[in-house]
């Protein structure tokens, strides 16, 4: 749907079902207010389009919500996540801020590199990978990390980076998450504080 | 101190479901409010717990919802800061992801308390995981009566809905964060107006981070004295601390305010992963001016931290060991502020493009004399002079890295190579 002529396609219509979402989403801000559900319009959009926003689908949306359409433009400018050009199936977006850096960005971000054989910035031949680098995504504590589609990929070495890009080339799904043991963001050597069992404790509203 | 209080379930896997949180207290300080509070003692109790601000700010939370008029013909609304962006941070997610109706429960109760009627919880876009556990369990909230009309047959209205950012930091300031749910950019207002006065769409407003939202649960169901009891006086409560960078182990540790950085760090984070000494750590996120090893002697609470130059932040620490390169650190540090600046301010927007450029290339060996007095310089240009604190953040975080290793900047200057690595 996307680029397979070169050329951007010049129109766009939302599919049923995610006109119904589309709905749902206006139906959550008071009446007159349609506007707020422009990023949400947008993330549909873009889903829609296979991860990028043409013109056509900003302009429909500006149609939906009736804004002008360079207020559309503005947000979709605005905010990292809206890519404007083509990106490949799967968004690899590698954080390099300082404590992901500090544990092994670089390690991480050339193993990408070398794996895909496209820089940041750049989308495989076969249209399969788009490389990016991105700012802080919050999992500092799995540090190094970077984040697949919707997906976060975290506590990375060279391995485990190869590993997910292989299982995604050979069109599998690898696991998300951290590479490691641990569960989300929990001490990496296990529980340290407040390990004791608690004191009896003040009033409860038992009577509830 | 012996309880976990806002972790206290995060062990159990299934806590993200309704189920198991009414098999615990789940609601019941919900339930509690509703049915022994007026609303206006439930802005006393906040009051009086003195619990701050978990974003960074640390304001009194008592106070911001003392702002919101009583008597208006407007609509109110209540947003939650969960727009977690800050280089260091991780610990809203700990709580969105495994127990979501703790937040959930801690709004409805905000919301009885300021007269709201819809809040919106603005998730940062890329938690798509988060964000599609907080949609579930707000779905169960919904469900079991706790969200919606006459909640608990109280006659309380209350509809909450989940807001996914789309990838800009500013958006956690929250005037930025209001303009974006109103569907624009993401640029901050100029206050006053406060937003308690005019907020979303120009009506009354309370922004409030998840992790303050998350105790009030708690306040309600154990009082005002129970939460004072822990840690120091005027910053009381405990504090989710992550712990991030060269440390041995990474993590979200809760544990009362106020407890010593070195400790922390070496006690609960095991001190580096490499057992190299330590050389700097960042208290509160990178907008935290950073401090160095011979400075970790301090108590991470909002008034220690402001004493010695630097602040509790977000309570995003981040350990750097000896063989780090501070100008690098700066070099990606205001790389991140420049990428991140909304645009509207010049200061901000033009000094941390300048400021950058020069960091990168002093970072490649190619400095120049007078560099380093440059970028003292165009800090003392964006420092104050702007709408929001991103760039007050970003001169903090730089002028710091000056000040403790200027040798560092200066042998990258004169040797056109880095002193450490």
């Amino acid at each position: 749907m996307s680029g397979e002529t070169g050329m951007p396609p010049t129109d766009f219509a939302f599919t049923s079902g995610n006109k119904k979402l589309a709905k749902a989403a206006v139906a959550k801000y008071p009446k007159g207010r349609q506007a707020s559900a422009v990023m949400p319009l947008l993330f549909l959009a873009q889903r829609q389009s296979g991860g990028w926003l043409p013109t056509a689908a900003m302009e429909h949306v500006a149609g939906i919500l009736d804004m002008p359409p360079i207020r559309v433009y503005e947000v979709a400018t605005f905010y990292s996540m809206y890519n404007l050009g083509p990106v490949g199936k799967h968004h690899v977006q590698v954080c390099t801020n300082l404590s992901c850096w500090l544990m092994g960005s670089d390690e991480v971000a050339d193993s990408c590199r070398k794996t895909l054989g496209v820089d940041f910035g750049e989308t495989t031949e076969d249209g399969l990978f788009t490389l990016s680098e991105v700012e802080c995504l919050g999992a500092c504590v799995n540090a190094p990390m970077m984040q697949i589609g919707d997906d976060y990929f975290e506590d990375l070495d060279v391995t485990a980076t190869e590993g997910i890009l292989n299982v995604l080339k050979g069109g599998g799904t690898p696991k998300p998450g951290p590479q490691g043991a641990r569960e989300g963001c929990e001490p990496a050597g296990g529980l340290t504080t407040l390990t004791e069992k608690p004191e009896a404790q003040g009033e409860r509203s038992g009577e509830a | 101190m012996t309880e976990r209080v806002l972790l206290k379930n995060t062990a159990n896997p299934d806590f993200h479901r309704i189920d198991a949180c009414l098999a615990a207290e789940g609601y019941q300080g919900l339930t509690k409010a509703l049915r022994k509070f007026s609303p206006e003692e439930i802005i006393q109790l906040v009051t009086d717990s003195k619990l701050r601000g978990r974003g960074g700010a640390g304001f009194a939370t008592g106070l911001k919802w003392s702002f919101v008029p009583k008597e208006t013909e407007r609509p109110k609304y209540l947003c939650c800061n969960a727009d977690e962006g800050e280089p260091g941070t991780f610990k809203d997610r700990e709580i969105i992801e495994k127990d979501p109706h703790i937040l959930i429960e801690g709004m409805a109760i905000a919301a009885y308390a300021l007269g709201v009627e819809t809040g919106y919880i603005y998730v940062r876009g890329e938690f798509d995981f988060g964000a599609r556990r907080l949609e579930e369990a707000i779905r169960e909230a919904y469900r079991e009566g706790y969200l919606g009309k006459n909640i608990r047959a109280s006659g309380f209205n209350f509809d909450l809905h989940v807001f996914r950012g789309a990838g800009a930091y500013i958006c956690g300031e929250e005037t930025a964060l209001i303009e974006s749910i109103e569907g624009k950019r993401g640029q901050p207002r100029l206050k006053p107006p406060f937003p308690a006065i005019e907020g979303l769409y120009g009506c009354p407003t309370v922004v409030n981070n998840v992790e303050t939202l998350a105790c009030i649960p708690h306040i309600l169901l154990r009082g005002a004295d129970w939460f004072k009891g822990i840690g120091p006086e005027d910053s009381p409560g405990t504090k989710l601390y992550c712990l991030s960078g060269h440390v041995r182990n990474p993590g979200v540790y809760e544990l009362p305010m106020g407890i010593a950085l070195r400790h922390l760090v070496e006690k609960h984070g095991g001190g580096t992963h490499s057992g190299k000494k330590i050389k700097a750590v960042i208290p509160g996120g990178v907008s935290a001016p950073m401090l160095p090893e011979s400075d970790l002697d301090i108590d991470m609470d909002f008034a220690s931290l402001a004493a010695a130059g630097t602040m509790l932040g977000s309570g995003g620490v981040i350990v750097m060991d000896e063989t780090t390169c501070i100008v690098r650190v700066a070099m990606r540090t205001i790389g991140f502020f420049h990428h991140e600046s909304c645009g509207k301010c010049t200061p901000c927007r033009d000094g941390l493009y300048w400021a950058s450029k020069l960091l990168k290339r002093l970072e490649a060996g190619k400095g120049k004399k007078g560099d380093v007095e440059e970028l003292e310089r165009l800090c003392g240009n964006i420092f104050g002079n702007t709408f929001c604190p991103l760039g007050d953040g970003a001169a903090m975080a730089l002028r710091a890295a000056i000040k403790h290793f200027r040798d560092e900047f200066v042998y990258h200057v004169e040797k056109g190579k880095c002193m450490v690595s």
